[in-house]
């Protein structure tokens, strides 16, 4: 299956009586009005993604669009109706329930919205707890447990329970104990919405920081697109169960699939996101006179020179070849075309 | 019991015909007051069922029993003997306890523990679950049956409820975790939770009487099966509540079904866990003083004793130990349910871990105490301790000659101008027009499938052959339930206004709610002797409780805006209380009639003891005579009197809060 982590294909979840059975009469493909008319709830529809090593996809989408339930397939939380799922190349809907269990104790880490921690257990006991299932011996996983608490900074904290603590604390030990089986893949399930909005900064800095170390495989689910945009590589956004377009930031911003996506993308301070290279033609301008401007150089760096100079502007990479031209007209377009 | 399986699931009642107001309530109760007007001229057979009628579910029941005591169904031994055989396990953790508490243990030549352990034991543990005021409660409570002579007795008693609250316990989880994985359990489980729950309690004795027998063991038997329930229904409901993200977050950690059960849902439902823990210490508490009647010993024996040759200074005196009992067990295993953990800084051991520390040095200093000083820390002789029962007695003088003739007056006036009446008023009504009034409002608050439950309830009742009976138990329930509904409501109105007031009758209400129910009947005998209005007047004492409580909670869950909101449109407090405040808490004050209900019921059949002639009197026949059959059909008829009530009611309400946009 090629070298992504995670990839699903055609993949279906429809709430109702029989579902199996009304896919397959409607030829595995019915659309939205279809299935409303039938009486079931689309939850997630026909949706094909894959994830690569290393690589943080954000599945974006307002509430209801069916995100959360399709993490939740991926994790197998919820048995798709149908559709496939590979994990590592291993179709995922044909382990066992045993080598389920294998894979989530090995393999997989999950982080809720709402913490899930369990109130009767101290911040160690609910960060190697996932180690006890295992059977971990006691001074082994408490071992591991504090080498984690002190990467999320809950040192002194060991001994408190999940009540005693802020909800910023408490999702620090969600996601300790996500990370304590040193998971392959990492779930995120709109990990930083329940939480106020500075301490929701603060965090999606803390999660940066540790994926630079750690470099798993996320796939990361939110409401917020400045969030999805911060964190990003690639960003799928769903609407009504359907993943409506997926790419990276600069891609759905330039180029949006649908109106929806563009309505998202309308309030996004492009000159900050957008670089030299998602504006300019790929053809090196003839005219290498004037000044130069680099690749992977933002567009809010580069705004002087380009109000400055009227020609195209000559862009190199980062060997100070030529890779293509900027034209004041396109960056115009880029920042302020699309809009209202 | 106010929420029933069945409560769940009804539509919004939308597309029926518009009717105009006036024609819903005479379509529905028209019919049944035309039968009733029309009684003379309706065949008899559809007034009361005619004797060839009868269906003979006793003699059913009876068939069964006889099979199951007489012959050996299991090839090597009958069901008897596996009921006995299970008396005869639960008779050693008895007899464990009671050696611990009270008897001690002769044959290893260790005696029992001394009551000055117990009672600093009772105390350190009210420290450390709450604080000092409940370790003086407790402690208080605890020191008090041992100064007043009431020692033994109550440590018997306790042994009982020790021994019966963890099974009762154990088996309610178990049950509430099976009906939890398994959806055919369950669907089994709600309607036999219902009956049980409202079964009267006399009815768990006699199966229990027949199969296993008289005595301790079988009292304690009959309290495991009355005081489980509860626990099934909350370990359900807890296990339900759990968050769905703190399951899912136990199968990502790679639990197998077993570790996710046992390290993430069972702890996870704690709290709802330990509420059921606190009913059913109540629940066998309540039921261990009514399973005397089964030859159970301690302090309801001997409640019984003194009541029947009517020393009721004496009976007081054991009530007020029961009722010390009941208290300080309910605020102790309420304070272990509401008790949050917290981490403990370090520090050397007795500083981390003060109360264990206090535990163990009360232990040892008590048993030197007890052993080395003074045999007065063991067991208080009896010289020493102090009775009450001559100021009792004394009390019971008092009131017996000086108000005699007025409470006299009192009860033969009510008796023949309203309560004799009201009986005959009630004996017209044919079992046709009740069972039309029940079916077309269970139609139209929900549908055919209540419609034919309640139909069915009342069916069963008229054809088992107890209709003249039924309805003298329901004009006791209906009487007593206005009664309660015009002392109640306005007590709870008058409750509901400020915290300092809600305060005060919460703590009311929660004390005498703990109280077992046959305690009620004390002070109504010393009243009134025995009869109708003794049986009322208890009723009405016990079943008043849920009506203040729901409607003190009910006005004071009304939104503080909407209130806010009529008071700047100018309403003055009046209105404000009967044009806002009142329509949006009726529901929940139904609930709490509906609450009544099933309490008056409890309270009718034990009021039987003091010779009412009724459902409960037949019960109290059946329990005589060991008639397991007649036992069981006579309480089936009571608990779905309660049912149907319950059912309508509750979907009354649900209906309602859905409209209000509440539910």
């Amino acid at each position: 299956m090629g070298e992504e982590k995670i990839s699903c294909r055609k993949v279906w979840k429809l709430y109702g009586r029989d579902p199996e059975g009304f896919l397959r009469t409607h030829g595995g493909a019915p659309d939205i009005a279809a299935v409303r008319a039938a009486g079931y709830i689309p939850a997630v529809r026909d949706v094909s993604l894959e994830v690569m090593p290393s690589e943080i996809l954000v599945i974006m989408g307002l509430s209801g669009s069916g995100k959360s339930t399709l993490v939740r397939c991926l994790s197998r939380l919820i048995e798709p109706t149908a559709g496939e799922i590979f994990f590592d190349g291993q179709d995922l809907l044909k382990a066992s329930a045993k080598e389920m269990i294998e894979l989530r104790r090995h393999k997989m880490g999950m982080v809720f919205q709402h913490f899930a921690l369990l109130p009767h257990r101290t911040v160690l006991q609910n960060i190697a707890f996932p180690l006890e299932v295992q059977g971990v011996a006691r001074a082994a996983r408490e071992a591991r447990a504090r080498e984690i608490i002190a990467l999320v900074g809950l040192e002194g904290r060991e001994t408190y329970y999940p009540r005693e603590l802020s909800g910023g604390q408490q999702q620090r030990v969600g996601i300790a104990r996500s990370l304590a089986i040193e998971p392959d893949v990492w779930f995120l399930d709109e990990p930083f919405s329940a939480l106020d909005p500075l301490i929701r900064r603060e965090m999606q800095d803390e999660f940066l920081r540790l994926q630079q170390m750690l470099k798993k495989t996320i796939v990361f689910i939110t409401h917020d697109f400045d969030e999805a945009i911060r964190l990003a590589d690639r960003i799928a956004i769903m609407k009504e169960g359907e993943v409506v377009q997926c790419g990276t930031a600069a891609e759905l911003i330039t180029n949006p699939a649908t109106d929806y996506v563009r309505e998202f993308t309308k309030d996004v301070s492009r000159e900050k996101l957008l670089t030299v290279r998602d504006v300019m033609e790929d053809a090196a301008a003839e005219d290498a006179s004037g000044p130069s401007i680099a690749a992977d150089e933002k567009i809010s760096a580069v705004a002087k020179t380009v109000l400055e100079t009227d020609s195209p502007i000559r862009v190199v990479d980062s060997q100070g070849a030529g890779v293509g031209t900027l034209r004041r007209a396109r960056v115009i377009d880029a920042l302020f075309g699309g809009r209202e | 019991m106010a929420e029933t399986a069945t409560g769940a699931e009804s539509s919004p009642p939308t597309g029926r015909p518009r009717l105009p107001s006036w024609a819903i309530p005479v379509l529905l109760v028209g019919p049944f007051l035309a039968l009733v007007m029309a009684r003379e001229r309706l065949p008899a057979w559809a007034v009361t069922v005619p004797e060839p009628w009868h269906v003979p579910f006793i003699d059913w029941i009876n068939a069964v029993v006889k099979v199951l005591r007489k012959d050996a169904i299991f090839g090597l031994f009958t069901f008897r003997d596996l009921t006995r055989a299970g008396a005869e396990a639960i008779d050693w953790p008895l007899q464990i306890v009671e050696g611990v508490l009270i008897a001690g243990f002769p044959a290893l030549g260790l005696p029992a523990l001394p009551w000055v352990l117990i009672v600093g034991l009772a105390a350190i543990w009210g420290w450390y679950l709450k604080g000092p005021r409940l370790a003086l409660l407790a402690g208080g409570c605890i020191a008090y049956l041992a100064l007043f002579g009431k020692w033994k007795l109550s440590m018997i008693t306790l042994a009982a409820v020790l021994v019966a609250a963890p099974v009762a316990g154990a088996i309610g989880i178990a049950l509430g975790i099976l009906a939890v994985k398994k959806r055919w359990f369950e669907m089994l489980l709600w309607p036999v939770l219902n009956v049980m729950q409202s079964l009267p309690h006399f009815s768990y004795l006699i199966p229990v009487a027949v199969f296993i027998g008289v005595g301790h063991k079988a009292g304690t038997i009959a309290t495991i099966l009355f005081a489980m329930p509860p626990m099934a229904r909350l370990a359900i409901l807890g296990l339900r509540g759990i968050s769905k993200e703190v399951t899912e977050a136990g199968i990502m950690a790679g639990c197998t079904p077993r570790q996710l059960l046992w390290k993430v849902e069972v702890p996870a439902a704690r709290d709802a866990l330990m509420i059921g823990v606190n009913q059913v210490i109540m629940q066998c508490l309540a039921m261990v003083v009514i399973a005397s009647f089964v030859g159970a010993k301690g302090l309801g024996h001997d409640l019984l004793f003194r009541l029947q040759s009517l020393r009721i200074g004496q009976a007081l005196e054991i009530g007020v130990a029961i009722v010390l009992m009941a208290i300080a067990l309910d605020r102790l295993s309420q304070a272990l349910a509401a008790r949050q953990p917290a981490h403990i800084p370090e520090g050397p051991f007795w500083r981390t871990h003060p109360f264990l520390t206090a535990a163990g040095g009360a232990i040892v200093g008590s048993i030197l105490a007890a052993v080395l000083t003074t045999p007065l820390a063991q067991i208080l002789p009896k010289d020493l301790t102090v009775t009450t029962a001559p100021m009792w007695d004394a009390l019971v003088d008092i009131i017996t000659v000086n108000l005699f003739d007025a409470l006299a007056i009192f009860r033969d006036d009510l008796l023949r101008h309203v309560l004799i009446p009201l009986r005959r008023l009630f004996q017209l009504v044919p079992w046709l027009a009740l069972v039309i009034l029940v079916a077309s409002l269970g139609w139209y608050l929900k549908g055919w499938r209540l419609a034919l439950t309640v139909a069915g309830f009342i069916l069963f009742i008229a054809f088992a052959g107890f209709w003249p009976r039924a309805l003298i138990t329901a004009y006791m329930v209906a009487f007593s339930v206005v009664v309660c509904i015009v002392v109640g409501l306005p007590l709870g109105v008058w409750a509901s206004r400020g915290d300092r007031r809600t305060a005060i009758a919460t703590t009311l209400c929660d004390t005498f709610q703990t109280f077992p129910s046959f305690i009620y009947l004390i002070p109504v005998i010393m009243l009134f002797q025995v009869g109708d209005v003794a049986a009322i007047t208890a009723i009405v004492i016990y079943a008043v409780i849920p009506i203040v409580r729901y409607t003190m909670f009910g006005l004071r869950a009304v939104p503080s805006e909407i209130v806010e909101a009529a008071t700047t449109s100018g309403c003055t407090p009046m209105q404000t209380l009967w044009k806002v405040r009142m329509p949006l808490a009726f529901p929940e004050i139904m609930l709490g009639i509906n609450q009544t209900i099933m309490f008056a019921l409890f309270m009718v059949i034990i009021a039987a003891f003091i010779g009412t002639r009724d459902l409960g009197q037949e019960i109290f026949r059946a329990l005589t005579f060991a008639d397991a059959g007649k036992g069981l059909v006579v309480g089936l008829c009571v608990s779905f009197m309660g049912l149907t009530a319950d059912q309508l009611i509750t979907a009354w309400a649900h209906r309602r809060r859905q409209m209000l946009g509440v539910a």
